[in-house]
């Protein structure tokens, strides 16, 4: 859906001179209702978590409303929080997991459905369009029910190939065990749009390039490597900066599945902000927390639009 | 052969694993609840049972949270085609100062990381006295979809050829009209899908509508709901992959209205040449 490519506006014929005036107007009274919803549902409450990450702003304050100035001592007080750093590194851990499998699986799927007859691209391309259209609060209720310790199916599947030890085994108790099967669960919702992403960009290489590849005699993993990755480079950077962004701020699933835990094995950034605020109550830290993940986004956001403009550039 | 068989062997575990969390789901939500305790589940229909369905129509409150959600999604998506069509308008027909600046800022917006906006737009609801009212919740998921919907418009909008619009007004229509009679039955299949993604975008949302909306629990959405399930139905996983599968429905029918209506280009003949 970012993937709309900018496209140049016609001009529009010349106007008459006597509507030159009410032409001049007319664009902003258009765009006047995006900038006020804009300003007032978007940069207002950016803004306001910028202000309360530099207040003490707890439950006191929430409920009186004097909140005091007190500089950048919650960043300090984040940035000094061993537990704080342990958050960002199992996020970054998190995020390099989920991209690299879903970049790896999604690019397999691609290569796959490039390669299949019309009837088996199709029933793939359905299955994973089923998986795409999955709202995540069902798929996380789902997913607790396919891991459920007693009927799930998962842990019969595991007991019947003679794992005894996962008989009744209790998934959402287990630290690791949660972890995988969020690790899981992103990964099969993440990876629908992006292998049908890269197929379709990976049809619109020519075929004379891979025909003079096989004429030379070149390997399917030579074929992919001297032709299919470098000529779509920038559309593969730009999804795996999506898949980071996308990963980076899961909270939804995290939230419904085991709310950071068990212990803290689950939480990342967007969880640990959420955490600091609402048990703690502690909106000022939560708000350092969110501005911080903030800063991490922007520069895997940049990243992504530097990819969009060599994008557009070479289309 | 072979790299045949091999090449539809994965084709068909890949349709598996995307397809067998949603298959289960409707499964279970059919089955008798003895079939689902047996040590030995079935993984096809034996017999069907819509005792489940309705356990979850029956549960408190399951009607007004399919108002709330129907009124949220269908609140936000309508403010949002609207206002999203007059920006849509000015970017894709007219020229004017400013007017990359304000593609550009649409297109930050659209990236916005909306999970950390949680907090502050927690206090200002507060303070505002709009926590708990869908009306603040109908007003986040507006502009959760606003960008979105003004790139897709734009999109559509400049695919339907200017010259129509000229030849309309050269035959004497004014610059409304032009757009009122020629350009506006082009654009809806366009509108269509727009509105249809951002309504699955606001029905599936459950972030803002956990934080907004805690005294009045009939004010709940669906997501919100089913996330709880272990409140409503314990451990009747009959009952609650049926919520589930009621919640899903909706979904599933755009999308299959999608796939036959968008796809249709109906501009196609308009212009010849």
């Amino acid at each position: 859906m970012t993937l709309v490519a900018e496209r140049p506006v016609r001009a529009t014929a010349p106007a008459a001179p006597k509507r030159r005036k009410r032409a001049n107007v007319l664009p902003y009274l258009l765009i006047a209702p995006t900038l006020v919803a804009t300003a007032y549902l978007l940069l207002y409450p950016l803004v306001r978590n910028v202000v309360i990450s530099l207040q003490e702003f707890g439950l006191p304050q929430l409920v009186r409303g004097d909140a005091r100035f007190v500089g950048l001592a919650n960043y300090v007080q984040v940035l000094h929080d061993p537990e704080f750093w342990a958050v960002v590194r199992r996020t970054l851990w998190f995020t390099a997991i989920n991209v690299v499998l879903i970049m790896v699986l999604s690019t397999s799927v691609a290569l796959l459905l490039v390669r299949l007859g019309k009837w088996l691209r199709l029933l793939v391309m359905g299955g994973l369009v089923l998986t795409w259209a999955t709202p995540i609060i069902a798929a996380t209720t789902v997913f607790q029910w396919l891991f459920q310790s007693r009927l799930g199916v998962v842990n019969w599947a595991l007991t019947s190939l003679g794992f005894e030890e996962y008989r009744n085994y209790t998934w959402f108790a287990d630290g690791e065990a949660t972890f995988g099967i969020l690790v899981t669960l992103i990964v099969w919702q993440s990876v629908p749009f992006a292998a049908l992403s890269l197929y379709a960009a990976m049809i619109t290489v020519p075929q004379e390039l891979y025909e003079a590849a096989r004429i030379d005699g070149a390997g399917a993993w030579r074929v992919f490597s001297t032709i299919t990755f470098p000529v779509l480079k920038a559309m593969f950077g730009l999804i795996t900066c999506l898949e980071v962004i996308w990963v980076v701020k899961a909270f939804v699933q995290i939230w419904v599945i085991s709310q950071g835990g068990p212990g803290q094995a689950t939480t990342t950034l967007p969880v640990y902000a959420f955490q600091v605020a609402q048990s703690l109550q502690r909106y000022d830290l939560g708000a350092a927390v969110s501005m911080l993940m903030v800063v991490l986004l922007v520069l895997a956001l940049l990243a992504y639009f530097r990819q969009l403009y060599r994008q557009e550039r070479e289309a | 052969m072979i790299g045949r068989i091999s090449r539809t062997a994965a084709a068909l575990l890949v349709f598996v694993v995307s397809v067998f969390p949603v298959y289960w789901m409707v499964l279970t939500a059919f089955k008798p609840t003895k079939d689902i305790q047996s040590a030995t589940p079935t993984f096809l229909p034996a017999s069907v049972t819509f005792d489940h369905f309705g356990t979850a129509i029956a549960a408190k409150g399951f009607f007004s949270f399919w108002r709330n959600s129907l009124l949220v999604a269908g609140g936000a998506v309508l403010l949002a085609l609207v206002v999203a069509l007059l920006a849509a308008f000015a970017i894709a027909r007219l020229r004017w100062k400013g007017r990359r600046a304000f593609v550009l800022m649409v297109f930050v917006a659209q990236m916005t990381p909306w999970e950390a906006l949680l907090i502050p737009i927690y206090v200002i609801a507060r303070d505002t006295g709009m926590l708990d009212t869908l009306w603040m919740l109908t007003l986040v998921y507006f502009m959760i979809t606003l960008p979105f919907t003004i790139v897709t418009l734009r999109g559509f909008l400049a695919a339907i050829p200017v010259d129509l619009e000229e030849a309309a007004q050269v035959d004497g229509c004014s610059r409304g009209q032009a757009f009122r009679r020629v350009v506006f039955p082009l654009l809806a299949p366009g509108l269509l899908a727009t509105s249809l993604f951002g309504f699955i975008t606001a029905w599936n949302e459950f972030a803002f509508a956990n934080v907004l909306i805690i005294k009045d629990q009939d004010d709940r959405t669906l997501p919100v709901w089913l996330s709880s399930f272990n409140n409503t139905f314990g451990t009747d996983w009959g009952a609650t992959m049926a919520a589930s599968t009621l919640f899903m429905l909706p979904v599933l029918l755009i999308f299959v209205v999608l796939q036959g209506r968008v796809t249709t280009g109906i501009v196609g003949g308009a212009v010849k040449g």
